[in-house]
């Protein structure tokens, strides 16, 4: 690839007065890159001078995979891009083309969708917690960590039958009805949850070492940090109150009383605080969902969107004809773009979907929060220590699948 | 956006720039203003320093192989404490597509630019960093654009020779 410096330097060359450069490449096989990201660094000693991201190692096109795909198969695609928040991919998704097509979704749908969302999103900062502090010498912090998101990917499994590609909605609701016994097992971990937070809170939070490497590391203003265009928690530590689930309602959010966690400084540790305090806030969601979830379909009963029921089948000829057509054509959208978008655990995940009136996307274009937020690492690393890098990009959680696509 | 909010933004701009919009549609709520490619810049400029629309969303492109011009290049913004969001398009034609960069406007659209100029192959002028993002640099071709062709088997039949082909034809 093309030099991306501005004075481009051999390692080790040292011209008369000068100090000594050294680049160095982290990655694209580091293990604090979470993924395959490599980061070309320019050193003055320990010192960060300049660094440049370099992504693409998992593009694999999903855009243009999902010129080729009807609507509802493009659904399996979605939960692949950002692979630690499957479920609100699959919402945001399906959002995009109800949005497409003006379509309600029943109230028991909604909660069910409200859910799965809440346990991806603790599900997300779970294991963002246990990595982060692992690039930071937390190691027991990472196996508490994963054994409370077991918790949640065998809820996933109950209810979807997979632990984490879940694909579990459909245009117009969500695939199937939640299972006997899946809301018991909610509630315990509803229970479970926040004493198990507390340890995490208690084992870091007025953690000197903790506090020694976070505090006042990679800090971004609000300006700043609008300006670089980041969302999400990154954003919300900088104190900019905007989170998609207040400010755009969708899947019925506006029924559920929460609050919207805000940092003030934006530096490393108020990102921390900021994710903790929102899997208090997603258990809040989680107890609300639970105990209101309203009877009724799943499903939406537009027969040219949503299959037939299975007992339909074998007693009426139009939803055989349905089911036919559904599984081997799929159905048409009207012509027009749409943009759609949804709260993920690192931000505003966007869909931009321009329709020509086939069964397919004529152009479905992702808005990935990891892409935004990871666009401002030159300016957050340069003149810091290399140690904080690894800090600095630990808070940042960025997926490499939602990057790259 | 409400039909009437977005009619009075709309009208605010054509008083500012006039005929600048060649066309505006509110779909589903989503307004969308397709501007001139010589005024998109200072409509920008103008959009975040005099309507607030400070936060930048994402940058894109639709080919449409069909028509003339054969690019739609698309920018989201949005105002943030967060009240309207407003798609600004343009378009480019072939064969050397090119749009200006909005990236002093908005610096957040660096990598998106970046984005499309790799999977479209449209040159934003202005751009302070223009080269590929995620495809390799030495990639040849533009993956999203309609006629790369991203599936089949290359088939060579028993009279053609392979070093005869035209590239298109053995990627199928």
């Amino acid at each position: 690839m093309a030099d991306v410096f501005i004075e481009p330097r051999v390692h080790g060359s040292r011209e008369e007065g000068e100090a000594e450069w050294m680049d160095l490449n982290m990655g694209p096989q580091h293990p604090s890159t979470h993924g395959v990201l490599r980061v070309k660094l320019r050193l003055d000693g320990e010192v960060v001078r300049d660094a440049e991201p370099d992504i693409g190692y998992l593009h694999t096109g999903f855009e243009k995979s999902f010129e080729d795909k009807t609507y509802a198969q493009g659904i399996t695609f979605s939960d692949r891009m950002d692979y630690l928040g499957p479920p609100i991919n699959n919402v945001g998704f399906v959002s995009s083309v109800e949005k497409l097509l003006e379509l309600e979704v029943p109230p028991r749908a909604q909660a069910i969708r409200v859910m799965m969302m809440e346990l991806a999103r603790l599900g997300s900062h779970e294991l963002w917690l246990g990595t982060a502090g692992l690039d930071l010498g937390v190691y027991s912090g990472f196996f508490y960590a994963w054994r409370d998101r077991e918790l949640i990917l065998d809820l996933n499994e109950a209810y979807s039958g997979v632990r984490m590609m879940t694909s579990f909605t459909r245009v117009g609701g969500v695939a199937w009805d939640l299972p006997d016994g899946w809301l018991d097992q909610l509630q315990k971990f509803i229970d479970v949850m926040p004493a198990r937070i507390d340890d995490f809170e208690s084992m870091l939070t007025h953690n000197p070492i903790w506090l020694e490497r976070l505090r006042g590391v990679g800090p971004f203003t609000a300006e700043q940090a609008i300006e670089a265009g980041v969302t999400g928690p990154m954003l919300r530590a900088s104190g900019v109150d905007y989170d998609v689930r207040k400010a755009f309602p969708y899947s019925g959010y506006e029924q559920y009383d929460f609050d919207v966690p805000l940092g003030s400084n934006g530096d490393c540790y108020d990102r921390y605080r900021v994710r903790v305090q929102e899997m208090r806030e997603s258990l809040k969601i989680l107890q609300q969902a639970k105990d209101n979830l309203p009877d009724g379909p799943w499903l939406t009963n537009n027969r040219k969107v949503a299959l037939p029921p299975r007992t339909e089948l074998s007693k009426s000829m139009e939803s055989v004809i349905h089911h036919f057509r559904l599984v081997s054509e799929g159905f048409k959208g009207p012509v027009g773009d749409v943009y759609s978008f949804v709260e993920s655990p690192r931000g505003e995940l966007g869909f931009y979907l321009v329709s020509d009136g086939a069964n397919k996307p004529y152009r479905m274009k992702v808005r990935p929060p990891s892409f935004c937020n990871l666009q401002p690492l030159r300016e957050l690393v340069r003149g810091v220590l290399v140690a904080d890098v690894i800090a600095i990009m630990g808070s940042m959680d960025f997926i490499l699948g939602d990057v790259d696509r | 956006m409400t039909e009437s909010t977005a009619n009075e933004l709309v009208r605010k701009i054509q008083d500012a720039f006039p005929g600048a919009i060649q066309e505006s549609s509110n779909f589903r709520g989503d307004l969308s203003v397709v501007v001139d490619p010589d005024s998109v810049l200072e409509v920008a400029r103008h959009l975040k320093d005099v309507e607030g629309y400070n936060y930048f969303l994402y940058a894109t492109a639709v080919d449409w192989p069909a028509r003339e011009p054969r690019f739609t290049v698309v920018w989201e913004v949005r105002t943030l404490p967060p009240r309207s969001r407003l798609r600004l398009k343009t378009t480019a034609s072939m064969p050397e597509p090119r749009v200006p960069s909005l990236t002093s406007v908005w610096q957040a659209a660096n990598w998106h630019e970046r984005e499309t100029y790799d999977l479209f192959g449209i040159t934003f002028e202005g751009h302070p960093d223009l080269r590929r993002i995620l495809m390799p640099a030495s990639w040849e071709g533009h993956p999203l654009r309609k006629d790369y062709v991203s599936f089949g088997e290359p088939v060579i039949f028993s009279d053609q020779k392979l070093e005869n082909l035209e590239p298109d034809a053995i990627r199928g």
